[in-house]
C-alpha cells in the first residue's frame, strides 16, 4: 500500500488525455486526497504525444517527482517515450492491439497489465475516443479504490449531455475497472491507502484561480486575446460572463486588448488583461500609457518558453526582468508572483485592490506550469471574505461643471489623487498621454513636468510601506539558503524543505530590498533556483541589494523542475 | 444649465496653423454637442495623436488623449464600461487607418455605439508632412518626393464593407453641413464613421479649399438613398471632378453593447461588485 501514487496517461493529442487526468484527479480530491495534475503536450491540436501526470496522495505535497507507479498507454508510443521512467513496481496498462509488450522489452520489475481498450469500447457500442474512459476505470482498479469514486465525476462531466451518455460512460469505465480484475490485488505497490476525508478540496488550474480571484475582487471587464498559457482564464470569464454580470471581450490583438481595458478602467470598472510574453510585447505601449494616466489595471502575464514563439506549450520564468522594465518612461508598477493556485487566487484579489489603491498597473506574473496544472485548493481559502474598497474616488456633484476637476492633484503625500469617471458631474478632466497639469491639460512646463513625475513616483514609496516581505519556508536554522520565485517554489520545497531555508518572493516589484538584505545577511551558502537561463531573480537581488548570488541552479528546457534534479545539483 | 458651444471653452487657444481644416471640425463638434444637449461632464471624447488630437486642449469635456492609432479600442472599452456616456473618437487618417487600421476594421465589425471623426487631410501634419494612408492624386510629401505612388485607403469603402452601420463624409469647410453630420452620427445607434475632408494648408498644396469646393456635392441633392451596401460602395468610390458629401450608408443593427447580457441590467459601472452566489460557482471545481 502506498501513501502517494503517480499515474501517467499518455496518447495521441485529441483523444481526451487531459480530461481523463482531470477526472481521475477529481475522483480523489473529492474524497480528501491531495492531488495535482500536469499536462504536457506539443503545440498541436491533433496528433503528437500528450501526457497527463496525476499524483494522488494521502497528505499534502508540493510537486511531482520522478516516481511513476502506473503508466496508462493509449498507444505504443507512450510506452516507448516513457520507458526510461519505468522502474520496479511500475504498472503499465496497455492495449495489446497497439503492441504486444513483453516484460523483457522493459526495465525489470515492471508489471504489464494488458487491457483491450478497443475491444471493450467496440463491444459496448462506444466511439474509439472513449478508450480513455476504459483507461480511467482500469487505472482506478489498479489503485484499489472503489468504483464509486468515478461514477460521481463521470456523472458531472457528462451531465449536460444527458443521462444516456452518462450511463454509457459509466458502463465503459466499469468495463475497464473490471478488466483489471484480480490482477489489481497482486499489485500492492500501486495501491493507494484509503483515508478518512478531513479536507474539503477543490481542483482548479492556475488560470481559473486567477479568474476566481478576479471576479471575487470585482472584475467587471476583461479583454484578452487568446494565447497559451492563459486560455483557461478566457474560458472561465466567457463561460461566466452571463451569470456573473461581467463583460469578456475578445479583441483583435493584444494592443486593442490593453487599450480596451484601459478605456473601461478609466470609465470606472475593474478591468484586466492576460497574455504571455509575445502578447505582452505588444501591450507594452499601452502599459506605459496606463502608467502615465494612472489607470488601475491588472495584467496576468503568463510566461512560457521564449524568445519569440519559443516552445509555446512549455514552461519558463524568462520574463521577470522584461515585466519589471517594460514600458518607455518611468512609472510605478507592482509585480506579484504566485507559486501555486491558492496563492494565485489570493494575489489576484490583492492585485485588484492595489491597482485601485495606487492607480497603477499591477502584474500577476504566472507561467505555463502554474496556469495549466490543476491544483488542490482548500475550499475555505476561496471562501474567505473579500472586502472591495475602491480607493480614492471623488464624490460627484449635482451640477454640470464649469471648471475642470483636479484629477491629478499634486498635494497628496502618497501621490495618489482622487479619480472621477466620465459622466460624473463635476469630475471633468482629460486622461492625457502627454505630460499634463492637474486637470490633465497638456503641459510642457518645466516645473509642472518635474512636479508631476515626482508625484507619480511618490507612489513607489507609498507602496513600499505596505508591500509583502518575502516568505520564508523550510528549516529556519539551516546554513543553506535558497532564493526562488513563482511556481519553482513547489519543487524546491519538495526537495529541500528539511535541509534549507527557502525564501520565496510573492512580491517582486517594488523589490523588498531591506527585508531581503536582512534575510541573506550571514548566510554561508545562498543558492538561486529559477526556471530560466540567466538567473533573473539573482540579477534583481544584486541590483536592489548589492548582494551577488554566485551559485545558481537554472533550468530552461521547458520542463518544470523535479525535486530529484535539485537535490542532485545541490550536492554537486 | 443650457449647453452651448461656449460650455466647452478652455483657457487655451488653438495652435493649429491659420486656415487649418481642424478649426471647422472643432467648431462643428462643439455646435453638434450643444445641439444634442451633451455637456462637458457627459461626453467622453477620445483623441488619437496628431494635429487633430491637440483639440483636447481647447474642448473642455471628459477626454482621453490616448496613443497614436488606439482611439477605437479605448472607446470600445469605455463604452462597454458605461454605455450611457456618449463616446466620440477623434482620430486622424494616419492614426485611424495606418497605425490603427486593424482596430478600425474590427470596430466596424462589432458595431459599438460610438462615433469616429476621421480628420482626413492625407498627411501627417504633426511630424511635418509625410504621406498618410489616404494620400492620393500623386500628392508630393516629405516621404513621397516624387508623388504618392500607391493607391489610397478609402475610409468609406473600408467602413462599409467592414460592417459599419453609419458611414458619411463631411467637409471641414462646410460648418453647418458638418454640424448636421456629426449630430446625425452621434445620434446613430451603432458604429458611425464620419470621414472629414480637411485641407492641410501647410503640407497639402493639392487638396485645398479651392480644390475641393467646385468638386463637392451633397448626396441629398441627387436623391441618393443610403440603404444599400453595394450602392454605397459604388458611390464611395466616386472621386475626381465630382466628390460626394453626406450619408453613404445607414442601417439599424444590434450593437456590441446589445450583445452583452451583463449590460441588460444597466451600465457595468453601476453594478454591484463581487459574486452573490459563491457556493454555486465553487461547486464547479469540486
Amino acid at each position: 500500500m502506498a501513501q502517494s501514487i503517480t499515474v501517467k496517461i499518455g496518447g495521441e493529442a485529441g483523444f481526451g488525455i487531459m480530461s481523463s487526468g482531470s477526472m481521475l484527479a477529481r475522483a480523489f480530491s473529492r474524497h480528501g486526497y491531495y492531488v495535482f495534475t500536469l499536462n504536457e503536450y506539443p503545440s498541436l491540436i491533433r496528433g503528437g504525444h500528450n501526457i497527463v501526470t496525476v499524483r494522488v496522495a494521502t497528505e499534502k505535497f508540493f510537486s511531482l517527482d520522478r516516481s511513476l507507479d502506473i503508466l496508462i498507454a493509449l498507444n505504443k508510443e507512450t510506452v516507448e517515450l516513457h520507458k526510461n521512467e519505468l522502474g520496479k513496481g511500475t504498472v503499465v496498462v496497455f492495449d495489446p492491439h497497439d503492441y504486444e509488450w513483453k516484460a523483457k522489452e522493459l526495465p525489470t520489475g515492471v508489471t504489464l497489465v494488458p487491457v483491450s481498450f478497443r475491444d471493450i469500447v467496440e463491444k459496448l457500442g462506444g466511439e474509439v475516443v472513449m478508450r480513455n474512459t476504459v483507461a480511467l476505470g482500469a487505472g482506478l482498479a489498479i489503485m484499489g479504490s472503489p468504483f464509486e469514486f468515478l461514477t460521481e465525476v463521470i456523472s458531472d462531466q457528462f451531465a449536460r449531455k444527458g443521462e444516456a451518455v452518462v450511463n454509457h460512460n459509466i458502463e465503459i469505465a466499469r468495463a475497464g475497472y473490471d478488466a483489471v480484475g484480480d490482477a489489481a490485488t497482486k499489485l500492492s505497490a500501486a495501491r493507494l491507502d484509503s483515508i478518512e476525508k478531513n479536507k474539503d478540496y477543490l481542483l482548479i488550474n492556475g488560470s481559473e484561480a486567477v479568474g476566481l480571484g478576479a471576479v471575487r475582487a470585482g472584475l467587471k471587464f476583461a479583454a484578452i486575446y487568446p494565447m497559451t498559457p492563459i486560455n483557461a482564464l478566457i474560458s472561465f470569464l466567457a463561460d461566466h460572463a452571463k451569470s456573473l454580470g461581467i463583460v469578456y471581450k475578445q479583441p483583435e490583438d493584444e494592443i486593442a486588448g490593453i487599450n480596451m481595458a484601459i478605456g473601461a478602467a478609466i470609465s470606472g470598472v475593474r478591468s484586466m488583461v492576460a497574455t504571455s510574453g509575445g502578447g505582452f510585447a505588444l501591450m507594452v505601449e499601452g502599459l506605459s500609457l496606463a502608467g502615465m494616466i494612472e489607470v488601475p489595471l491588472v495584467i496576468d502575464m503568463g510566461m512560457r518558453v521564449g524568445p519569440a514563439t519559443g516552445m509555446p506549450t512549455w514552461t519558463e520564468q524568462g520574463d521577470l526582468l522584461f515585466t519589471i522594465h517594460a514600458g518607455h518612461g518611468e512609472f510605478a508598477r507592482i509585480v506579484l508572483a504566485p507559486s501555486d493556485a491558492t496563492e494565485a487566487y489570493e494575489l489576484t484579489v490583492k492585485a485588484f485592490h492595489l491597482a485601485e489603491e495606487f492607480h497603477v498597473p499591477v502584474f500577476i506574473l504566472t507561467d505555463k506550469y502554474l496556469n495549466e496544472s490543476q491544483w488542490c485548493v482548500e475550499a475555505a481559502a476561496l471562501k474567505r471574505d473579500v472586502v472591495i474598497s475602491r480607493g480614492k474616488v471623488m464624490t460627484p456633484g449635482s451640477e454640470e461643471s464649469t471648471t475642470s476637476f483636479h484629477r491629478f492633484d499634486l498635494t497628496p503625500a502618497d501621490g495618489v489623487s482622487e479619480r472621477s469617471f466620465p459622466g460624473m458631474k463635476g469630475g471633468q478632466y482629460i486622461a492625457n498621454s502627454y505630460e499634463h497639469d492637474e486637470t490633465g491639460m497638456v503641459s510642457e512646463d518645466s516645473a509642472m513636468r518635474t512636479a508631476m513625475v515626482d508625484r507619480r513616483l511618490k507612489k513607489i514609496a507609498a507602496i513600499r510601506k505596505i508591500m509583502m516581505p518575502p516568505v520564508v519556508y523550510g528549516d529556519q536554522s539551516a546554513k543553506t539558503v535558497i532564493v526562488t520565485w513563482g511556481s519553482t517554489l513547489g519543487p524546491v520545497l519538495q526537495a529541500m524543505k528539511k535541509s534549507a531555508r527557502i525564501i520565496h518572493f510573492p512580491w517582486l516589484y517594488p523589490f523588498p530590498r531591506d527585508a531581503t538584505r536582512e534575510l541573506l545577511t550571514g548566510a554561508t551558502r545562498v543558492i538561486d533556483i529559477e526556471q530560466n537561463a540567466t538567473g533573473q531573480l539573482a540579477s534583481l537581488i544584486r541590483a536592489e541589494t548589492g548582494i551577488e548570488i554566485v551559485e545558481k541552479l537554472l533550468k530552461y528546457d521547458g520542463r518544470p523542475w523535479l525535486p530529484e534534479e535539485i537535490i542532485e545539483r545541490i550536492k554537486v | 444649465m443650457t449647453i452651448t458651444a461656449n460650455s466647452f471653452k478652455t483657457s487655451y487657444l488653438p495652435t493649429w496653423c491659420p486656415g487649418c481644416g481642424d478649426f471647422g471640425i472643432w467648431m462643428a463638434l462643439k455646435n453638434a454637442l450643444a445641439e444634442l444637449g451633451i455637456g462637458p461632464d457627459e461626453a467622453l471624447l477620445i483623441y488619437g495623436i496628431g494635429c487633430h488630437g491637440n483639440m483636447s486642449a481647447w474642448v473642455r469635456s471628459y477626454g482621453i488623449v490616448g496613443l497614436h492609432g488606439r482611439t477605437l479600442p479605448m472607446a470600445q472599452g469605455a463604452k462597454l464600461a458605461n454605455h450611457t456616456v456618449p463616446v466620440i473618437a477623434i482620430a486622424g487618417d494616419g492614426d485611424c487607418l495606418g497605425e490603427g487600421g486593424n482596430h478600425f476594421i474590427h470596430a466596424a465589425k462589432r458595431n459599438p455605439d460610438i462615433t469616429v471623426l476621421i480628420h482626413d487631410n492625407q498627411v501627417y501634419g504633426l511630424t511635418t508632412g509625410q504621406a498618410s494612408p489616404t494620400a492620393k492624386d500623386k500628392l508630393k510629401t516629405k516621404s513621397t518626393p516624387d508623388g504618392v505612388a500607391e493607391p489610397a485607403v478609402n475610409p468609406l469603402t473600408l467602413a462599409i464593407v467592414s460592417g459599419a452601420t453609419f458611414v458619411a463624409r463631411g467637409f471641414a469647410g462646410d460648418m453647418p453641413g458638418l454640424t448636421n453630420l456629426i449630430t446625425a452620427a452621434v445620434k446613430h445607434k451603432g458604429f458611425s464613421v464620419l470621414d472629414i475632408l480637411q485641407p492641410c494648408v501647410t503640407f497639402n498644396h493639392v487638396h485645398t479649399y479651392q480644390w475641393y469646393r467646385p468638386r463637392l456635392y451633397q448626396l441629398d441633392s441627387v436623391k441618393y438613398v443610403p440603404n444599400n451596401r453595394l450602392a454605397a460602395v459604388e458611390k464611395a468610390l466616386e472621386w475626381g471632378d465630382k466628390i460626394p458629401l453626406g450619408v453613404f450608408y445607414s442601417e439599424t443593427a444590434p450593437t456590441s453593447e446589445d450583445r452583452e447580457p451583463a449590460l441588460a441590467s444597466g451600465p457595468l459601472v453601476s453594478q454591484p461588485l463581487g459574486i452573490s452566489d459563491l457556493n454555486t460557482l465553487l461547486s464547479e471545481f469540486s
